[in-house]
């Protein structure tokens, strides 16, 4: 089981990629920035890098502002 | 003098902050008003680093005054910041940050504030900084727009990325003073709590 920003949870399938995550988890806006187990993951990873069972995986939204 | 000026600081805080430097990318509303909490706090020193020079339309949240108009902002700052406090320590960059100068500019910070206003930049800051120097922390700003909806300011930890906002509203719905000047207190706040729990080093 995958756990997604501390709250929702998604049953865990060999070869899960972020992309297959952020599809699931229909996240479509283009500036976020993911991070699993605290690590940042590259935008150009996201089709390739796998995800383990148990993962802690955030998805934050960026927005302008400063 | 610098006794006397941070008499009244938070007991032990002092020296640690004065052995500290924090990085500042970005002296508009975050990175002014993060900059003046710091130096107030007794932060020994700051590098500040923008390109932009002060327009009139700054002045509804930025830590800047009518005589600045026209003044590099990074210039001004660091007067404001020296008229707190003459004995901080301050490395005044006026330069367009990019990933390709970010190493050198701020490669003697302990810690990097993320203080930009476009979500584009504020994304490729974060993923440069953690990728040169992935031991380091980075607070950013993430969410300071509108008025009102106090309760929906957080922080969010991901490794050694630190958000402070609300992660939701965007500035197409205008900037406001106290939401901004909030999420700057908050960020200069994780910056305390970091170097205090020595996770700055």
């Amino acid at each position: 089981m995958i756990t997604i920003n501390n709250r929702d949870k998604l049953e865990w399938k060999p070869g899960m990629t972020i992309k297959d995550i952020l599809d699931t988890m229909g996240y479509t806006y283009s500036l976020i920035m993911v991070t699993v187990d605290g690590k940042l993951v590259d935008d150009d990873e996201y089709k390739t890098f796998k995800v383990h069972d148990n993962a802690s995986v955030r998805v934050i939204h960026i927005h302008h502002g400063g | 003098m610098i006794r006397e000026l941070f008499q009244r600081n938070v007991p032990g805080i002092t020296e640690r902050l004065q052995s500290s430097c924090i990085g500042i990318a970005g002296c508009g509303g975050l990175g002014s008003n993060v900059a003046v909490a710091l130096v107030r706090a007794g932060i020994g020193k700051l590098i500040l680093a923008d390109f932009d020079a002060v327009e009139m339309s700054n002045l509804n949240r930025q830590h800047f005054f009518l005589d600045d108009i026209g003044k590099f902002k990074a210039e001004a700052l660091g007067n404001h910041l020296r008229a707190i406090n003459p004995y901080v320590n301050l490395d005044i960059q006026v330069v367009s940050l990019s990933p390709n100068n970010l190493k050198h500019i701020f490669e003697n910070a302990d810690l990097l504030v993320e203080a930009f206003d476009l979500a584009e930049s504020k994304s490729w800051l974060i993923k440069n900084w953690c990728k040169l120097f992935p031991d380091k922390f980075i607070v950013a700003g993430n969410g300071v727009a509108g008025y009102g909806s106090f309760k929906s300011l957080h922080i969010e930890q991901a490794g050694n990325i630190v958000f402070c906002g609300d992660m939701a509203t965007d500035m197409a719905i205008g900037l406001a003073a106290p939401r901004v000047i909030m999420v700057a207190a908050m960020q200069a706040n994780a910056v305390i709590e970091l170097i205090m729990e020595g996770s700055v080093s």
